[in-house]
């Protein structure tokens, strides 16, 4: 249950003020998640290199030397750009299986939040404010973004329990609502091989998408299946590399306000988190129809795995 | 031949243990009719309870106090969080919701006569706030139910407090189509139905879904209410956890909690009987979730579901609520399955202590229909002195027990008073077994 | 005209200020600046006063209104006007879900669209939309009249008792238990004036009336599967 925000450009002289954006639009969501909050924002390329975000309980001691340690595992140059609890490593492309095995030896308790060659998760327990200025995510620039507030149903205030969910390279996901049979779906996708870190319900989605996306579906048809397999309330806001989706269940009870300008796109679970984006006044604004795929992309001519469906 | 027959010992007829008599003829029953029973009252199934604890009353390592003459106090204030006005009750015993509508109208008055000589509230129910109700209440808490029968401002302003009824022990997570509630005149015009109809309720509220919306709610009805009284969040309990913990980051001030054995209202009996927790299971869990987030005795809990006495209002009270709520022990006070109309029950199929078909509106009793020659069996103000005489021993008795555990107040009662007779009780209400220190599932051991 | 900066002055201070404004009132003239879609704007009045909302609203916009005439220079959130007793609201935007949610009388006018659950449960209350309405609108509906100029989505009706829905366009489907019912004269007069009165330029004529079939209203076992 929670707060649900997302931004996406069209007009690129935003790109510096995405961050700022996002984080007025995420604070403004903190009656309906004050227990933990989280980003995702689609930044700089990082040419050709991966982005892989860590979290650690105890930055102080694990990030020390990380990217040397790994660099030497790997045998390539890796660099490391901390961010309080958080730090973004830059790793060669092809190379992340490998620093993942690497890193769960080398620096077992750091966590993966993100990887991909745009996308940098940010998510912490607390207030929306508080986890935002940590991570001065309003300095944040970037093409695209989403955002979420928690309000935590039946699994943990954690960390791992905040949204954004990353469920493959370069795509992330936050939901709000509360899925019914994500138990049975988790033994599921875990007898699959998926990993699922967490028993919260909105992991299960995210990598139910990520699986069904495995197997070939496009992320629409990733979506649309959803809407067969998964069961109980939802609204979900996926990032990719190039665009971003929405989708709701068939009952569509939890909130969904959509605003396009010739600007952006921008998604929140109220009217109230939008009100402050430039040229609101005038935005065509709506809500997204019930079992209805949505995608909105940068790329003129999506490849099979971006298009919506 | 034929003499020797008679000679073979015969086998006795066994019956079966699982097709028994009235599950036959419960299937007898759905055949020839095409609809599930539906019924009032909550579980009656035998659950893990109340009965299954005993306090460990002082002897020398602790000091009782004097029985009527050294002070054990039975206050309580519900409401302290947010609300200008919390509501001061004398005793921590107070009357559920229950509808005008499933009670006739002398039965509301005197349930609201008996609470207020007794220093407690009533509560309303499906079906809105009635004149005679308000006016013999001096504490009446206003329910806001996904229905919103009769539901108006000017009622909600004179409520004492409001109670946001998502679930109810009897069926949580229900609500779907009472067929069988017929509606009657006055009921159909409170209620804007036509009449006659059954009862059909919707299982969520027509304007809000999960914690984020009703947080939101809350401030809507706090906004029309001058943040005067106090806002309850009413719910079956399930999760208890998860759910008090919910009501609480909402903004409740109050959660009522209402185990499987509560329950006036009609439903299908196949949920009351399987949907839900024992109320015995369901209070350590809320109190928990208090306590994790330190709210405890900020926001109080309210138990419901089958309190009968005092000793279950003490246990209730050890275990971490703040008070009680009875609703069929009320009803049975007021003179609800008394054996004197033991003939008339007869006649309804029944017998007296399994009268249940509350809905259905032929209660020899005239406290659950709207007949007025049958409503007019219920003296107010005679069935109102009852219910006040049996709140009063109810609380001598939570005394007695409190007392005798050296406490000067209800709320000092704790779970280190109590131990559990059986495993499943221990484990429920995380008490030891009695005669141990251990409870299942403590670590430890 | 007394003006009211929310952002400034906060949501107390505002319907505390509403709310006491008497019957014999002179300040009848009220307006709200910067609402940013914030929650429960001018709930519980209960006055013959005319509130302006410049902007657009958040959840529960004159919720239980009670006599007050509330305009809205926006859109709103959902269950705008919910359980609202009299008076009148109007929207120049669209509508969330749940407009005019259970309420018992007045005017509910949304000169867009509305969405999903639009007069859910309604007990009373006259809701003209000009534009379309969402999935579910009317479930549960028990009284009043809800105009429709454009088109309904899924499952109109579902579950109605007796309250009368009137559309102009299509109906994507109709819920159980509502059909289609004959448009007799009294129920175009009833039209006519509401069309007038929301400020709709639509012809009685054009609309199609929708209503219980009352199957539901007993049960019978031939009709289980629409329960």
């Amino acid at each position: 249950m929670c707060g649900i925000v997302g931004l996406f450009l069209k007009d690129q002289s935003l790109a510096p003020q995405l961050g700022n954006m996002l984080t007025d639009m995420l604070i403004t969501m903190t009656d309906r998640g004050p227990d933990s909050a989280g980003i995702a924002v689609y930044g700089e390329e990082s040419g050709g290199k991966t982005k892989v975000t860590l979290q650690s309980p105890n930055p102080k001691d694990d990030f020390a030397s990380l990217a040397e340690e790994l660099g030497q595992h790997l045998g390539a140059v890796v660099s490391q750009t901390d961010n309080d609890t958080h730090t973004v490593l830059d790793v060669p492309a092809g190379q992340f299986e490998a620093a993942r095995a690497a890193l769960a030896e080398i620096r077992p308790s750091v966590r993966i939040m993100s990887r991909g060659e745009m996308l940098e998760i940010y998510k912490e327990v607390g207030l929306p404010k508080d986890v935002a200025a940590r991570f001065d995510i309003s300095s944040l620039s970037g093409t695209h973004g989403i955002g979420h507030t928690r309000m935590a149903t039946e699994s943990a205030v954690t960390t791992m329990g905040a949204h954004p969910f990353n469920t493959g390279p370069d795509q992330c996901l936050v939901h709000n609502g509360s899925l019914s049979n994500h138990n049975s779906l988790r033994r599921k996708l875990r007898r699959e091989g998926v990993v699922i870190q967490t028993e919260n319900d909105t992991e299960v989605g995210a990598a139910y998408l990520t699986w069904k996306m495995m197997n070939g579906a496009s992320l629409g048809e990733a979506l649309e299946s959803s809407l067969e397999d998964l069961d109980g309330f939802f609204t979900f806001v996926v990032g990719t590399k190039d665009g971003f989706g929405v989708v709701r269940d068939p009952i569509a009870c939890k909130p969904a306000v959509m605003a396009e300008t010739d600007q952006y796109v921008a998604f929140g679970s109220e009217y109230r988190a939008l009100v402050n984006l430039p040229g609101i006044e005038d935005a065509r604004v709506w809500e997204p129809e019930p079992a209805t795929v949505y995608f909105w992309s940068h790329n003129d001519s999506p490849t099979t795995t971006e298009k919506a469906a | 031949m034929k003499d020797m027959d008679d000679q073979i010992p015969r086998t006795l007829p066994i019956q079966s243990a699982t097709f028994t008599n009235p599950i036959n003829a419960e299937i007898r029953r759905a055949a020839a009719t095409g609809i599930y029973d539906i019924r009032g009252g909550g579980a009656k199934r035998k659950v893990p309870h109340f009965d299954d604890l005993l306090f460990l009353g002082a002897s020398v390592s602790r000091y009782p106090l004097e029985g009527y003459r050294e002070r054990c106090d039975t206050s309580v204030t519900l409401g302290t969080r947010f609300a200008k006005k919390p509501i001061e009750l004398d005793i921590p015993i107070t009357i559920a919701g229950m509808s005008f509508g499933a009670l006739s109208g002398p039965a509301k008055e005197a349930l609201g006569r008996g609470a207020s000589a007794a220093g407690t509230s009533t509560t309303t129910g499906d079906g809105g706030m009635t004149p005679e109700e308000r006016g013999h209440s001096s504490k009446l808490v206003y329910q806001y139910l996904p229905s919103r029968y009769g539901m108006n401002p000017n009622d909600l302003r004179k409520a004492d407090a409001i109670e946001i009824v998502v679930g109810q022990g009897a069926k949580p997570g229900g609500g779907g189509m009472l067929l069988g509630q017929k509606i009657s005149d006055r009921v159909a015009e409170m209620r804007t139905l036509p009449k006659g109809i059954d009862q059909r309720s919707a299982c969520r509220h027509p304007d809000w879904t999960g914690p984020d919306d009703l947080e939101i709610k809350i401030l809507e009805l706090r906004e029309i209410t001058d943040w005067q009284v106090p806002i309850y969040v009413k719910v079956g309990a399930t999760r208890p956890y998860y759910d008090t913990a919910l009501a609480v980051k909402a903004g409740a001030d109050v959660v009522v909690m209402d185990g499987m054995q509560g329950g006036t209202a009609a439903t299908q009996d196949v949920f009351i009987e399987h949907v839900g927790l024992p109320t015995l299971s369901c209070i350590r869990p809320a109190v928990q979730a208090l306590q994790d987030l330190g709210v405890h005795r900020e926001v109080q809990l309210v138990i419901s579901g089958g309190i009968r006495t005092g000793a279950d209002v003490a246990k209730a009270l050890a275990l971490g609520a703040d008070a009680v709520a009875i609703g069929t022990a009320a009803l049975v006070a007021l003179g609800d399955n008394d054996p004197k109309w033991e003939a008339e029950y007869q006649k309804l199929g029944t017998t007296t202590g399994a009268y249940d078909d509350w809905h259905e509106g032929q209660d020899p009793a005239g406290i659950t229909t709207q007949d007025p020659d049958l409503a007019a069996r219920l003296n107010p103000v005679e069935a109102g002195r009852r219910l006040r005489n049996y709140l009063k021993v109810m609380t001598l008795e939570a005394q007695t027990i409190a007392r005798a555990c050296g406490h000067n107040h209800l709320h000092n009662l704790e779970p280190e008073d109590l131990c559990a007779l059986t495993m499943e009780a221990a484990a429920m209400a995380r008490v030891p077994l009695a005669g141990t220190s251990w409870y299942p599932g403590k670590e430890g051991f | 005209m007394q003006t009211y900066d929310l952002e400034a002055n906060g949501l107390r201070g505002l319907n505390a200020t509403l709310q006491s404004q008497s019957t014999e009132t002179n300040q009848t003239s009220w307006e709200v600046v910067n609402p940013k879609g914030s929650h429960a704007i001018a709930v519980g009045l209960d006055a013959p006063i005319e509130v302006t909302v410049k902007g657009s609203t958040g959840y529960y916009c004159a919720g239980m209104n009670q006599q007050a005439t509330v305009k809205v220079e926006g859109s709103v959130g959902p269950g705008v006007a919910e359980n609202m007793m009299s008076g009148q609201v109007i929207v120049d935007g669209d509508a969330s879900q749940y407009a005019g949610a259970t309420g018992h009388g007045g005017l509910l006018v949304i000169k867009g669209n509305a969405s999903s659950r639009c007069g859910i449960s309604m007990k009373g209350i006259d809701i003209v939309v000009h534009g379309n309405i969402g999935h579910m609108s009317a479930f549960m509906a028990q009284a009043g009249n809800l105009v429709v100029c454009g088109d309904a989505g899924d499952a109109l009706g579902d579950s109605l008792y007796e309250a009368r829905l009137f559309v102009r366009g299509s109906v994507k489907s109709l819920g159980a238990d509502c059909v289609e019912k004959e448009m007799r004269p009294e129920h175009l007069e009833i039209l006519k004036d509401l069309l007038d009165r929301a400020g709709a330029d639509a012809s009685p004529e054009e609309f199609k009336r929708y209503g219980s079939a009352r199957q539901l209203y007993n049960f019978d076992v031939d009709n289980a599967a629409a329960y």
